[in-house]
């Protein structure tokens, strides 16, 4: 009798209770336990896979922020986390190792990168965008290829992590696991508030409709133009954390593949969700990482799958949980 | 900075150009019409490098596997777009984009798994394998000029084809519009799938002429792909003539820069900034170009007539 009051009774819980974010918030708590996991274990590189997996997330969720929502197809989102990285490679090339000097220059290089381009780029739409956003990111990697200063093509190691006196101690690889950990769940939220702004209200209408938001008298294109900024800054914060968490940077962290990477992280998770980028990026790097531990060429599986996820399982990783209740979209 | 090296400079752009247009033309001609973004094209140019590199070896001349390997790629082409592209012209450009990502991912792969990870070489027959000497005392290898011969050749070739034979208007109308063109009872399919080995077999062309000169290697498709991208950018896409300009400036600004740009930046400053500079400069240049074109004409500079 109680179960069946239970059953047919109206439902109680809050909308925001469903399998879909039950499965995101297990993910994150995945991810807080994962260091005393991997101590159980003994399995201390889990917690180097998993640190590579929150930074991609965090691109991704930067990505997804102008794909998924803005429709804004970036082919070059790589560039971000190369400049990133490369702002505290090269800071601490010069011996300048703290991190309140590192962060700020690396967002701004990210921002300033993503304005110049962003403004040329979106002066064009559909494939056009695709392809210039593709070569400005080739044009930076050839950049930094050409640099022999600051190692060329082989790159440059980072001797030191970004410096927080008295803050926090990044060189301690825990402290540097958490803080990245906090910087993921908080892009999270700042997407997830932008996203429901005004701001991203205008970015997602002007996706679905432009011209009836310049008819409505929205200026479209510095809209755009504005979340193309942010979402080149938020990216250029997972460059520097790459930077600090991989003690290293090289061209190939920027080239043009990584950008595709990225895009399929954002369609795999879902594309326009606010888990996606999340489910994506994990469902990403362990079939990476298994895969390419049984095949060397595991590409050749990898390949077929993704084309067969494109032409049969659109809607990605979140569709599978349930229907989308309208809200963050 | 001599006029004849110079001249060599000038006419190596050439030739980057002619082997640039070749993979835009068919790949314009593929976005033009089907509204495909075919970023496996670039693996097109690989296969055609690697055919003819393996039928080079079979058969004992390059002259004999240049035809071979160009039906070999043209057949590829066909099965590559009745098996996956075909499924993708109504979807939107990304999943296009990512669609053809994982073909790049199965020809690069599958190409380490036959040919192996070190690169093909290509040998020239004698005759090919030497210089020539053009007036002025310029001598430049007679295998470049027959690229920019053959470059240009094509080029007159597909303009004909294009706007004078049957098979160009038919391909004039699958752009301008294709449900048209199918109640006329054309079979739109039957053509697309041709179009698309034709642009296929001229990304082998492109490539099995690029092969004798930087060998066969896993990874050339993408490098000249984005460049092929850029010409496009600024020629207008969907336009062919646009295309042919456009390369012939890529060409022609890549090289120049890349021989010449550090040399001049030496005049107006010290040595050691000009070394740095001259590199960096040069290999961004072609990228400069494209965002000026890009900010007076998003567009690009011929942007195809439409209606």
């Amino acid at each position: 009798m109680v179960t069946d009051q239970l059953t047919t009774a109206p439902s109680t819980t809050p909308a925001w209770v469903s399998v879909r974010n039950g499965t995101g918030l297990a993910v994150l708590l995945l991810y807080a336990l994962m260091p005393g996991i991997a101590d159980i274990f003994d399995l201390p590189f889990y917690l180097d896979i998993f640190s590579r997996v929150m930074i991609l997330t965090i691109a991704a969720i930067s990505l997804n922020f102008i794909l998924g929502f803005g429709g804004m197809v970036s082919f070059g989102h790589a560039a971000y986390l190369g400049l990133g990285a490369y702002a505290v490679g090269i800071l601490a090339y010069y011996d300048i190792y703290s991190g309140w000097i590192q962060w700020p220059v690396g967002l701004a290089v990210s921002a300033l990168f993503a304005l110049v381009t962003g403004a040329i780029c979106l002066r064009t739409k559909g494939v056009y965008f695709i392809m210039i956003t593709l070569a400005f990111t080739q044009m930076i990697h050839f950049l930094f290829v050409s640099l022999e200063e600051f190692g060329g093509d082989d790159g440059l190691t980072i001797w030191n992590r970004s410096e927080f006196d008295g803050l926090i101690d990044l060189s301690n690889d825990l402290t540097l696991y958490y803080t990245i950990f906090v910087i993921l769940v908080l892009s999270l939220a700042l997407v997830h508030r932008l996203v429901n702004s005004r701001f991203g209200m205008v970015i997602q209408g002007a996706r679905s409709n432009e011209p009836r938001m310049r008819a409505l008298g929205f200026p479209t294109y510095r809209y755009r133009l504005a979340a193309y900024v942010i979402a080149g800054s938020l990216c250029g914060l997972a460059g520097i954390l790459l930077g600090n968490d991989t003690e290293f940077v090289s061209p190939s962290d920027m080239h043009w593949t990584k950008s595709g990477d990225l895009i399929i992280i954002v369609v795999l998770g879902g594309m326009g969700t606010f888990w996606g980028p999340l489910f994506g990026a994990l469902a990403f790097l362990l079939l990476e990482f298994f895969l390419s531990d049984i095949f060397i060429w595991w590409h050749l599986i990898f390949g077929p799958l993704l084309i067969l996820v494109v032409i049969f399982a659109r809607g990605g990783i979140d569709s599978f949980l349930g229907q989308q209740n309208g809200q963050g979209r | 900075m001599s006029w004849v090296l110079l001249a060599e400079q000038l006419l190596n752009g050439f030739t980057l150009g002619l082997i640039l247009f070749l993979l835009c033309a068919g790949l314009t001609l593929v976005f033009g019409i089907m509204d495909l973004v075919n970023l496996a094209h670039g693996s097109l140019y690989m296969m055609g490098a690697y055919f003819c590199a393996t039928f080079t070896a079979m058969t004992g001349s390059f002259l004999y596997a240049v035809p071979l390997a160009l039906a070999a790629t043209f057949v590829l082409g066909l099965i590559v777009e009745v098996i996956v592209l075909r499924n993708l012209y109504t979807r939107d450009h990304l999943d296009q984009v990512m669609a053809t990502f994982g073909l790049i991912l199965i020809f690069n792969e599958g190409v380490r798994q036959i040919w192996g990870a070190d690169g093909e070489v290509i040998p020239l027959p004698a005759f090919l394998d030497s210089n020539f000497e053009l007036v002025f005392g310029i001598v430049y290898p007679t295998y470049r000029l027959l690229i920019i011969c053959v470059g240009l050749l094509v080029a007159l070739g597909l303009y004909v084809l294009v706007t004078h034979t049957r098979v160009g208007m038919l391909i004039r109308g699958g752009a301008s519009n294709r449900e048209m063109l199918s109640a006329l009872g054309i079979n739109v399919k039957q053509l697309f799938t041709l179009i698309f080995g034709l642009g296929a077999a001229l990304a082998g062309l492109a490539g099995l002429m690029a092969g004798p000169i930087e060998q066969a290697t896993i990874g050339m498709g993408e490098r000249i792909l984005i460049l092929a991208f850029v010409v496009i950018v600024i020629g207008g896409i969907g336009s062919i003539r646009g295309s042919f300009i456009a390369a012939i400036l890529v060409g022609v600004i890549d090289t120049m820069g890349r021989s010449f740009l550090e040399d001049f930046l030496s005049l107006v400053m010290p040595a050691n900034y000009a070394e740095t500079a001259g590199p960096a400069l040069s290999s961004m240049s072609i990228y400069i170009v494209m965002a000026a074109v890009l900010a007076i004409r998003p567009q690009g500079l011929f942007p195809p007539r439409t209606g």
